[in-house]
């Protein structure tokens, strides 16, 4: 054993400032460390088990012996055994005042215990009392202990003794407990929203790592709320400043590189600010290219910053240089030799190429190379980053090399996650539908069991519907493509059930329609079916169906039928059939057989599986019946919405607890609150309700851009008054009874998101080889792959347009449909004020001061002009006192302000408009929390 | 978000295993068997990340590295960077290397709670705490420095005890 040799050395080095073990201890890792079987090792630990449960039940056991023995408790819970005998004597040690003891109690419960755990409750005290302690080591041992035992009910608990400590004196222990009231913040962020103000407080701590700590939390509540950060964007830009200029310690240095971990959260942080924000992501032009610039590419940690750094160019609306600067730091990562830079660099393409399409081009043979590397890894983010580039052009090289590695891996989650890609992509982009239904056929061949059944209704579908155009011809040869392809496949053993369900629904619909199978050939093959995969009751019952059909085609043809010996046998052992189902369909088939020509061609007429079936809702045909009925005195019926209304109390209840069976004894009294609190619940998931101090606002009539909000609140006043009227069970009873689909004949749902596009192909460009020393086998592939992107980009477009006929695609956006190189500024800016509508001042007052000033636009740039002079030069001050003063700085300029820059025509009305819109987002969030500025000026 | 430290050696046993969320004990075995067999069919020379969703759930990656015997395992979310947290197990080997003074699998083991030391001042609640070695190594000496002193009584068994004054 490799490791016993060290063994020696060990023993002599024994402890080292009391992390001493005994023998016993010494002697179980050693022979478990020998065991030659898992069986030995479970017999080992076992054995020990049985010692330490022994033990630990004789009294008065030295203290120092119970740290042995708790340590020896973790150890075999590592080994994954049940240690939970011992665990109340790991919170005995808690208590212990001896702060080795103490801290040994500590670990061993935050490794046994979770926070829900029933022993917490005797802990929580000793944490309080520690959070209290002189030593701040105790501290220090208590908030790691609460960041993992403290749960929602406990929080209060320990709360104020950590906000308390957010002002300790030891850096080590603020920082400390900023992440615990992070930790907080994850668990339950209602118990410390008041107190988030103290997180950037703490921004301007004076020591840099409790500032590097804060950006944590506050990494966390920017992803939640951009725009109450808004005003923080100048701040993290001149901490960067001053990052990058070595401002801080030199004891902050790493490799080199000055606090690399604060400069990739600062830039994780500014992407999130800058994302479709213009001006925010102006103030990070400069700071961002010096970066680029000074990084060092030789370190891994330089490379880390050179990916942050793409990683928040791909959020933010960015430069030319930068995209160029990213571009190039690509290209190195790609170009080197280790596999890590790689895998960076392929991703950063991922993410570039949403903004600038072109920039794969350069990169064609790398990302080849990158497809066919051994490792895995890598291989996944190239297909990942194919994915992301698929277009029409593309799609046949890309789909089938998906296909290929689908096929060739075992990795059950990967291969369900590459097969939905590649259906994704097939039914986007799929240039005929030949070719869909062989990737179809192989995905299901070969994953068949992985993807969504979804997939295989659509698939169904677009057998049955064809191109969508009125060309039967075309029609008859895909179905016939798709029959030869499947009578083919069926030969082959094991085939995943639902595939089996879709070749069995094809044959049974199309099998016989053109007359080159006959009935008895297809039939015999579904026996086969129903015979080969008996235990799969699904199969089954598509296989008699397809039976079912094709018998009635024959007969509907007039043709004589002859039943297969096998097939009859099969209906036989179907009729005795443990399943009802499979039962109901070998009856409908048997009595199917007995009828003449023309009811079989009523009930299954040809081809008629994309026609709508007519359901008689009413009954009406029943009507003689109930009439008979009625006049022989029987009791008329009463509709379900009478009914409902009669029951209603009872069916809230049932409806809400479906778990609780008896509600006999729930009377009307207890129920009485619940209907008028369900339907504010269920219109907030409908329409997003504004507060009430906005909605009166709403409806004051005074401008265009309102109209989208009234709606809203239209709608919202309609859906109330219908809750209020009925309450929540005619609500089902009306939809229920509206909502019938339009379901096809002959057993397939329709399902509405078929996204086959009948795009069709496009002549693909050459590609001009520019380096002929390449192994043209790749160079092929790169052409295929890449395209011409003058061609690609004209193709996308004509492809989107052209999806807008073609049924189906509409339903599901293509996230890679053509984006404009880049969309101008001040649309992405409009599109963010549906977003967050809830505003607490008045935005159409604001509108109407704007549109008097029409004509003063530039006046209205000059401001922004003087608060920008505030914030944007970074003083030259050293150390972190001037992080604290520019801090303040900023925000004293902008008061409770932060504007957008937009440049735009001074006369264009509707610029204005969404210009203010802009604002008025940019103005809310500070003004919403004034309080925040106060802790940050002081 | 670091949602997992894990240690093992190269034949799949856990030397240290950290869950920064509660799982249980057959959830947590569950998972290291997981990693270990994914590390394991891993070629030599190749990237030091994996994609782990299938273990972690979505948008889990995992960044390894291979020293001597041991595999150091992080497992984190996507608001972290991969490279940063390859420099984070360099950080965690340079300080344990110079804690233990050139460590071993063996020093790992037998000094549980030293390395779980270590570790908390590294990585707090699933938060990088703290990246210099030199930091980290003095709040773990001071610590050491108080256990011992508030520790009258002598924790070293006698049978271990005889050892002591060979270093």
């Amino acid at each position: 054993m490799e490791q016993l040799k060290t063994i020696g050395r060990e023993l002599a080095m024994g402890s080292q400032g009391g992390f001493g073990q005994s023998k016993e201890f010494l002697d179980l890792v050693k022979s478990i460390g020998e065991a030659r079987s898992k069986a030995e090792e479970d017999r080992i630990v076992l054995s020990e088990i049985d010692i330490l449960k022994r033990k630990l039940l004789e009294p008065d056991i030295p203290k120092r012996k119970m740290k042995e023995y708790i340590i020896r408790l973790v150890y075999i819970e590592m080994l994954g055994h049940d240690a939970s005998f011992g665990y109340i004597h790991a919170v005995k040690m808690t208590h212990d005042d001896n702060l080795l003891l103490k801290r040994t109690g500590y670990l061993a419960v935050t490794l046994f215990l979770n926070e829900d755990h029933d022993l917490i409750i005797l802990i929580v005290n000793t944490i309080q009392k520690d959070l209290r302690s002189d030593n701040y080591l105790v501290v220090c041992a208590a908030l790691n202990a609460i960041c993992r035992l403290i749960n929602e009910e406990t929080i209060p608990a320990v709360l104020p003794q950590v906000v308390d400590l957010l002002n300790h004196q030891k850096e080590a222990v603020r920082k400390k407990a900023i992440m615990a009231l992070h930790r907080f913040h994850r668990k339950s962020p209602s118990s410390v929203s008041h107190l988030i103000s103290n997180f950037r407080k703490r921004l301007c701590d004076n020591d840099p790592g409790v500032m590097g700590a804060t950006l944590c939390p506050l990494f966390d509540l920017i992803t939640e709320d951009v725009s109450s950060y808004k005003d923080l964007v100048s701040s993290f830009v001149s901490i960067l400043k001053q990052v990058t200029e070595r401002r801080l310690p030199k004891s902050y240095d790493y490799h080199q590189m000055p606090a690399p971990f604060i400069q990739i959260k600062l830039l994780k942080i500014m992407a999130l600010l800058g994302c479709g924000d213009k001006s925010a992501s102006e103030i990070m032009y400069m700071v961002l290219g010096d970066l680029f610039r000074k990084c060092d590419s030789s370190t891994n940690i330089g490379n880390a910053i050179l990916y942050e750094c793409i990683r928040c160019i791909s959020c933010i609306i960015p430069s030319p240089k930068l995209l160029e600067a990213a571009a190039d730091a690509i290209s190195k990562f790609l170009k080197s030799d280790s596999h890590n830079l790689k895998y960076m660099g392929i991703d950063g393409l991922g993410r570039l190429i949403k903004i600038s399409p072109d920039i794969a081009e350069q990169h064609q043979l790398a990302v080849i190379d990158c497809l066919e590397d051994p490792d895995d890894t890598l291989k996944r983010k190239t297909f990942e980053l194919l994915y992301k580039m698929t277009k029409s052009s593309n799609v046949e090289v890309i789909v089938d090399r998906m296909t290929d590695y689908m096929i060739s891996i075992n990795d059950n989650h990967y291969k369900t996650e590459i097969a939905s890609r590649c259906v994704e992509l097939a039914e986007q982009f799929a240039p005929s539908n030949q070719w869909f239904i062989q990737i179809m056929n192989k995905v299901f061949e070969h994953a068949g069991d992985l993807v969504n059944i979804k997939v295989a209704h659509n698939l169904m579908r677009l057998i049955a519907e064809g191109f969508g155009e009125d060309d039967d011809d075309a029609d008859s040869k895909l179905r016939l493509s798709a029959v030869e392809s499947y009578l083919q496949i069926m030969s082959e053993p094991k085939l995943p059930s639902l595939f089996l369900q879709v070749i069995s629904w094809v044959l049974g619909e199309y099998g016989t329609a053109d007359g080159k199978y006959s009935a008895s050939y297809i039939s015999g093959k579904l026996c086969d079916v129903a015979d080969a995969y008996s235990s799969d009751e699904t199969v089954k019952g598509y296989a008699v169906s397809a039976l079912m059909k094709i018998y009635a085609f024959e007969i509907a043809s007039g043709r004589k039928v002859d039943v297969l010996p096998e097939c009859q046998s099969l209906i036989e052992e179907l009729l005795a059939s443990h399943s009802t189902d499979l039962q109901q369909r070998a009856y409908e088939l048997q009595a199917l057989l007995a009828l003449d020509a023309r009811a079989v061609e009523s009930i299954l007429p040809l081809d008629a599986s994309c026609e709508d079936i007519e359901v008689d809702k009413d009954l009406s045909f029943l009507n003689g019946y109930i009439q008979q009925a009625i006049e022989s005195g029987a009791q008329p019926y009463i509709s379900e919405r009478e009914r409902s209304c009669m029951l209603e109390t009872t069916d809230y209840h049932s409806r809400d607890h479906h778990e609780v069976p008896s509600h006999a004894l729930r009377f009307e009294a207890y129920e009485r609150p619940k209907p008028s609190s369900l339907p504010t619940q269920a219109s907030t998931e409908l329409v997003p309700v504004p507060e009430p101090s906005y909605y009166s606002e709403a409806h004051q009539p005074i401008s265009t851009s309102s109209v989208s909000e009234r709606e809203s609140s239209e709608i919202k006043l309609r859906l109330d008054g219908v809750k209020q009227k009925w309450g929540r069970p005619s609500y089902q009873s009306s939809t229920s009874a509206s909502s019938t689909p339009p379901q096809a004949a002959n057993g397939t749902s329709s399902h509405p998101d078929v996204g086959v596009g009948s795009s069709s192909l496009k002549p693909r460009s050459s590609y001009e080889s520019k380096k002929p020393e390449i192994d043209p086998e790749k160079q092929r592939l790169a052409a295929s792959l890449f395209g011409g992107s003058s061609s690609s980009r004209s193709d996308r477009k004509s492809s989107s347009g052209g999806h807008k006929p073609a049924k189906g695609t509409a339903s599901k956006p293509p996230k890679e449909n053509p984006i404009p190189v880049q969309p101008p500024p001040d649309l992405l800016d409009f599109g963010e004020p549906t977003a967050t509508s809830v505003t607490a001042t008045d935005p159409f007052k604001e509108l109407e001061g704007l549109m008097d000033s029409l004509s003063q636009d530039g006046g209205s740039t000059d401001v922004m002009g003087v608060l920008y002079s505030d914030a944007a030069p970074v003083t030259t001050t050293t150390s972190v006192d001037s992080l604290l003063s520019e801090l303040s700085d900023s925000s004293k300029g902008n008061p409770g302000t932060y504007q957008s820059q937009t440049s735009k025509g001074p006369n264009s009305k509707e610029a204005l408009e969404k210009d203010a819109l802009v604002r008025q987002m940019g103005v809310n969030p500070t003004s919403q929390n004034p309080t925040l500025f106060k802790d940050l000026l002081g | 978000m670091i949602k997992a430290v894990m240690m093992m050696n190269t034949q799949g046993k856990p030397r240290v295993a950290k869950f920064y969320d509660f799982l249980l004990v057959e959830k947590q075995q569950e998972l290291i068997r997981g990693v270990f067999s994914v590390l394991s069919s891993r070629p030599e020379n190749v990237s030091n990340f994996l994609e782990i969703d299938s273990l972690f759930g979505p948008d889990s990656r995992l960044v390894y590295k291979h020293y001597a015997t041991l595999y150091f395992v992080l497992v984190f979310d996507g608001s972290e960077n991969e490279l940063a947290m390859l420099d984070l197990i360099q950080v965690l080997v340079e300080t344990l290397d110079k804690c233990f003074s050139n460590v071993c699998e063996l020093d790992i083991v037998f000094n549980y709670s030293k390395m779980h030391t270590v570790l908390d001042e590294i990585v707090f609640g699933g938060q990088v705490l703290e990246t210099r070695s030199d930091e980290i190594l003095k709040a773990v000496e001071e610590i050491s420095k108080l256990e011992a002193a508030s520790n009258s009584i002598s924790l070293v068994p006698k049978s271990v005890s005889g050892w002591r004054g060979g270093r």
